[in-house]
């Protein structure tokens, strides 16, 4: 990074990127009032969904007593995974100071509080009696992964708050002094008591770094356990297709490649609809891209490991399942999520071409659709074949068929996360606005100044 | 009548075996009838005069002693497989006697053959009370248990619904309760009895439970004494006996399971059952014919 001298190309420079990027905060038009209101309808219908369910009991969902985990359970490993990403760029990337990986940190962060609250919501809706969650605390169990879950789980959350925070200050008090008329007074109070009365002294400074650190090196051990401790609700069974060592590792991977997707399409939804074309460079694309392949590669050599090694040996019940998702009822959404969903994207990506924002979006939209049916397969079929015939019970206790109260939960849990993702952009800056500035070469002292004008 | 018999059902839920019991000395009789529900669910109708206010445990006793179990006992089951025929007058007692739908089972004769070449055979499947039960293991809150006498037990007073019990088990032993429980409106406000797990209750986890509640009154379980065939021993490991739902024959339960190679399923899980099967040889009596 080269340091600007000039006091007004300096001031110049830090007026412009302060201009972009609080264009998001101050853009007002039809667009953005319809996104929120389609946005809450939505929610709103799925939530109606939650509270037919809570009155009429889980009868109301597709589970019976052989399938007793659905679409929830594979919904919930779906955003834990996805929050994982947060992990990944806001606190590994930037502890291996890798530069790029710096305007990329707020959208990552924005997508993992959005992505652990929902997962915290969707395990609630999977409860049989939600009224009695109080009783996880009263009466609960320290050996039950479910605990550990929940522990990890709200830490992580706890967490990823903070570190969503804590390099937002300085911003806050940059929209604090700089801005005014163009935004509502509700707003600049927002800013002026969540900006702690910032000076921006190297006091200061210093210990917005040492926190950052702290929480950054803390994140890690704390985001690799939720996704690991999620993965063992599963594992730490005796059952076919879950009952494996791997399972650590192979979620976590599975994670970090559903995130990197879900981060390359709010990219891009930022850098169109906020004009954002010289912050999310197409460097950024083609370096997420990347990370993207590396990631998938990774995961690729887990999937080989956790189907090849009992399909070589098939033990009988380990067989039925896997037959099931080779060439049985299953078959066509697995390979789509094996091939279209990895293999595919490694090959396209590694062509300069699909790097460029566009194609990259579309390739990411494919990864995260197939990240998402990647989690059902891994809950439904195993469930569908326990190790005893399933007899004595109606047909529809054999298959699981998600019904559509289970449909508009699951939506409510989409339009939820994306809107308290819309709500953070709307509220700040989707880049962190010093940090980009000093970057670029900007003096920290000029970012306390107030506007002459 | 309707709340009178719900109010005495109550009662009858505990004391249903005492009343029961009390109905067989016929002392003074008046002459009036009166009609009780009993806990497995029938109606039965008694003389007044052999009506005795039972002892009534409180929720929370009840829940106390349920989770202790009876002291010094060690249940254990043996099925013989070479003599079911499927009659499922087990399945039948038991769905009585818990308030079950149709398709809930505590108890599922299932229909078996390892390969193609050996001879298909009825398994009556009931919760395995394993000594290292998997499914206690993931409770996130202690609604199923371990007691003292080997019976894994459930509080659905205190389960969450969250069904990682289920998934656990690779018995697939265990139920939900989907929907609203059979008789629901006939049972409401009757005191949960935590030894047979009624009434039952909407968004929790029901099983097999060996008829515990039954066990503290001295009976067997319900499906070992409905079985006309003979399948069920059922017994204290400490004492070593097991005595034949059928036909009330004591045996040394070792001498049992020695004798009749008795083996437990899937052993290679770890968890330990401590229900029994003697294979199913010598079947004088084809397969086909008894189908349902």
């Amino acid at each position: 990074m080269n340091k600007i001298e000039s006091p007004e190309e300096s001031r110049k420079l830090l007026d412009k990127i302060v201009f972009d990027l609080t264009r998001s905060i101050v853009k007002k038009d039809e667009l953005t009032r319809f996104w929120f209101f389609f946005l809450i309808i939505f929610a709103g219908v799925g939530l109606w969904g939650w509270i037919i369910q809570f009155h009429h009991g889980l009868g109301v969902t597709g589970m019976r007593d052989y399938v007793s985990w659905g679409l929830y359970i594979a919904n919930f490993v779906f955003f834990v995974a996805v929050s994982l990403v947060g992990l990944l760029i806001s606190s590994v990337l930037q502890l291996l100071k890798i530069s790029w990986a710096k305007p990329v940190s707020r959208a990552a962060e924005q997508i993992a509080i959005a992505a652990v609250a929902l997962a915290g919501i969707i395990i609630v809706m999977d409860m049989g009696r939600p009224d009695r969650l109080l009783n996880v605390f009263l009466h609960g169990r320290f050996a039950s992964p479910i605990v550990w879950d929940l522990t990890v789980v709200s830490t992580y959350l706890a967490i990823s708050v903070l570190l969503f925070y804590i390099p937002l200050i300085p911003d806050l008090a940059i929209m604090r002094d700089r801005m005014g008329s163009e935004l509502p007074k509700w707003k600049m109070q927002l800013y002026t008591v969540l900006a702690l009365g910032w000076k921006g002294n190297d006091r200061q400074y210093k210990t917005v770094y040492h926190a950052l650190r702290i929480l950054m090196i803390l994140i890690i051990p704390v985001g690799l356990s939720i996704h690991t401790v999620t993965s063992w609700l599963f594992a730490a069974t005796l059952r076919p297709g879950w009952d494996s060592t791997i399972f650590g590792p192979y979620f976590v991977v599975g994670a970090f490649v559903a995130g990197t997707a879900a981060v390359i399409i709010l990219m891009y939804v930022y850098r169109i609809r906020y004009g954002l074309h010289e912050y999310f460079e197409d460097l950024h694309f083609d370096k997420m891209g990347r990370l993207l392949v590396l990631m998938s590669l990774v995961y690729l050599y887990f999937n080989i490991n956790e189907f090849m090694v009992p399909v070589y040996k098939m033990k009988q019940a380990e067989g039925v399942h896997l037959s099931e998702l080779f060439s049985g009822g299953y078959a066509f959404l697995f390979w789509f999520v094996q091939i279209v969903g990895l293999v595919l994207p490694i090959l396209l990506i590694r062509l300069k071409f699909f790097r460029k924002p566009l194609p990259l979006t579309l390739i990411a939209v494919v990864v995260l659709l197939s990240a998402w049916f990647k989690r059902y397969l891994i809950v439904i079929p195993t469930l569908e074949h326990p190790f005893l015939p399933v007899q004595n019970v109606p047909e529809h206790f054999h298959h699981y068929e998600p019904t559509s109260i289970e449909v508009m939960i699951m939506l409510f849990s989409f339009f939820a996360s994306i809107l308290i993702i819309s709500v953070l952009a709307k509220l700040f800056p989707v880049i962190t606005i010093w940090e980009y500035a000093e970057e670029k070469g900007i003096d920290k002292k000029y970012f306390t100044e107030k506007p002459k004008n | 009548m309707k709340t009178l018999g719900a109010t005495l059902g109550a009662t009858g839920v505990i004391g249903s075996g005492s009343i029961l019991a009390s109905c067989n000395r016929v002392e003074a009789v008046s002459g009036d009838k009166i009609t009780l529900l009993t806990s497995s669910g029938e109606l039965v109708e008694v003389d007044k005069s052999q009506l005795k206010p039972a002892e009534m445990p409180s929720l929370s006793e009840n829940q106390k002693r349920g989770r202790k179990g009876l002291p010094g006992r060690s249940w254990v089951m043996v099925i013989d497989l070479s003599k079911c025929r499927n009659a499922r007058e087990c399945m039948k007692a038991c769905q009585s006697h818990h308030q079950l739908k149709p398709e809930q089972h505590h108890i599922n004769v299932l229909q078996m053959q390892e390969t193609e070449q050996t001879s298909p055979y009825f398994m009556p499947k009931p919760c395995q009370h394993c000594d290292n039960p998997p499914c206690t293991k993931v409770c996130p809150v202690n609604a199923t248990f371990k007691r003292e006498d080997g019976i894994v037990l459930i509080d659905n007073e205190r389960c969450i619904g969250c069904r990682f019990c289920i998934a656990a088990c690779p018995y697939s032993a265990r139920v939900f309760n989907w929907f609203e429980p059979r008789d629901a409106e006939k049972y409401e406000g009757v005191t949960y009895n935590i030894e047979a797990n009624v009434p039952q209750k909407q968004g929790t986890i029901s099983k097999c439970l060996f008829s515990a509640d039954r066990l503290r009154d001295g009976q067997l379980p319900s499906c070992v004494s409905a079985c006309p065939n003979g399948v069920y021993w059922f017994g204290d490991r400490n004492e070593d006996a097991v005595t034949n739902g059928t036909t009330k024959e004591t045996v040394s339960f070792k001498k049992l399971v020695k004798e009749g190679a008795a083996y437990t399923l899937m052993k290679e899980l770890g968890t330990a059952p401590r229900v029994y099967y003697l294979p199913p040889k010598d079947r004088a009596f084809p397969f086909e014919a008894e189908q349902v």
